[in-house]
């Protein structure tokens, strides 16, 4: 980190110009992986732009939906009273997210910005078809998430707050990696209109995806026993030292069987 | 150089801090606090929890400069010698340590958990550390010293 500049945006605005006065800037918000990426050498901003004054965190009960301001903890969201009340699934996950000092300065507009493939929240989001704002626009979770790591945003476009559908019921069940916390599979379960989603987590080599046979099935049948029978295609699944494709595709199906079995 | 303004330990402080230095470098370096631990460089271990604003923090995941105007408590704070916190004696009484390494940060993490209100059943514990490694004790005695700090410190409350 020799010639790092360091810079407190006061506004969304000053934080975009900070943006591209530089030459290779990153936003700084909770700095969760950022920080621990840079001490590793594996990125080298010559600018970070912290959003911490930006005026971003914040959590807005909008009726049918809930707004969350980009620079809102994973802890402030895991005890949201509203959060907890409305969208509990949400409030669950943010709650399992790494580590409780993790989870005390890590936000979710960080989060969804990184697009890690074994996040949590992209799930959620998934899921639940929030739609992502930013200080160019704003859309829909399955525009924006593109592949691993890899999001819609654009150079030195910034997540501003993400508005969450509040479903009809919720939940989210991952298997954590030991060390990281970060899920081998996770799957987010919701229930919108009567219909029901799956988005799952940490297991497909292109990222977060729906698993469309299992929601089919939930919609014939909402119960865990309406998946008992299907099984999940290791093509595409995610294989590593941490869990073999069939691994995953087993963990993916038990977590959705938990999931629905909490929501139901 | 940036220059920051906090409270440490109760006192406001000023000074001056360089855009890449780390919380923790800061506080052992400059400060010579030397209590708080760096025990992994990945973010993982929690030997550098420290409190800021009251919450547990690693302090090798912060820059100093973003330090400004926050209150920031090292074990140095928590209490010394001659007057240790409740959940000091209590690690003291249960064995809840060994080495040592790993204890600032587990009595700081402990102390935010506690006061937060966590559960004190045993799981609910190990949950609440699980930021915090400890090579040595195989973390029995580390949760019977949670358990019994968390008394002291509600007994000391009234």
């Amino acid at each position: 980190m020799s010639k790092l500049i360091y810079a407190k945006a006061a506004s969304i605005d000053e934080a975009e110009n900070a943006f591209n006065e530089a030459e290779d800037a990153r936003y700084l918000a909770g700095g969760m992986t950022l920080l621990p990426t840079m001490r590793q050498r594996l990125v080298a901003p010559d600018r970070l732009i912290d959003l911490a004054n930006c005026q971003l965190s914040s959590i807005e009960d909008e009726g049918s939906f809930i707004k969350i301001g980009a620079m809102t903890t994973h802890s402030q969201i895991a005890s949201s009273a509203v959060i907890g009340r409305k969208i509990n699934g949400l409030a669950h996950l943010a709650n399992g997210i790494g580590d409780r000092q993790v989870r005390h300065r890590g936000t979710i507009g960080g989060s969804v910005a990184n697009n890690d493939p074994a996040a949590c929240y992209p799930a959620a989001l998934l899921a639940l078809n929030a739609q992502i704002h930013t200080n160019k626009r704003q859309l829909p979770a399955a525009d924006y998430f593109v592949d691993l790591f890899e999001t819609a945003l654009e150079d030195g476009e910034l997540i501003t707050a993400i508005s969450v559908p509040v479903p009809q019921k919720s939940a989210y069940f991952k298997a954590p990696n030991p060390a990281s916390r970060y899920a081998l599979a996770g799957v987010f379960a919701a229930l919108i209109d009567d219909k029901p989603y799956l988005a799952v987590t940490g297991a497909g080599e292109q990222g977060i995806f729906r698993w469309h046979e299992g929601e089919a099935a939930l919609a014939e049948n909402w119960s865990k026993e309406a998946l008992a029978a299907l099984s999940i295609s290791e093509e595409g699944l995610l294989s590593d030292i941490h869990a073999s494709a069939a691994f995953r595709s087993h963990l993916v199906k038990q977590m959705a069987q938990k999931a629905v079995e909490a929501c139901a | 150089m940036h220059k920051i303004t906090m409270t440490l330990n109760g006192q406001t402080i000023t000074d001056s801090v360089s855009d890449d230095m780390l919380l923790v470098t800061y506080l052992r370096e400059v400060k010579g606090l030397t209590g708080t631990h760096i025990g992994c460089d990945t973010s993982q271990c929690g030997a550098c929890v420290i409190a800021v604003n009251g919450e547990s923090v690693k302090s090798c995941t912060m820059l100093a400069v973003q330090a400004e105007g926050a209150e920031l408590t090292t074990i140095e704070g928590v209490g010394d010698e001659d007057n240790l916190h409740p959940m000091q004696l209590a690690f003291k009484q249960a064995h809840g340590l060994q080495c040592g390494y790993c204890t600032p940060g587990m009595v700081i993490s402990a102390i935010d958990y506690v006061e937060a209100g966590g559960a004190l059943d045993d799981m609910s514990i190990r949950d609440g550390l699980e930021g915090n490694i400890c090579r040595c004790t195989g973390y029995h005695n580390i949760i019977k010293a949670v358990q019994i700090g968390a008394k002291m410190m509600q007994d000391a409350k009234r």
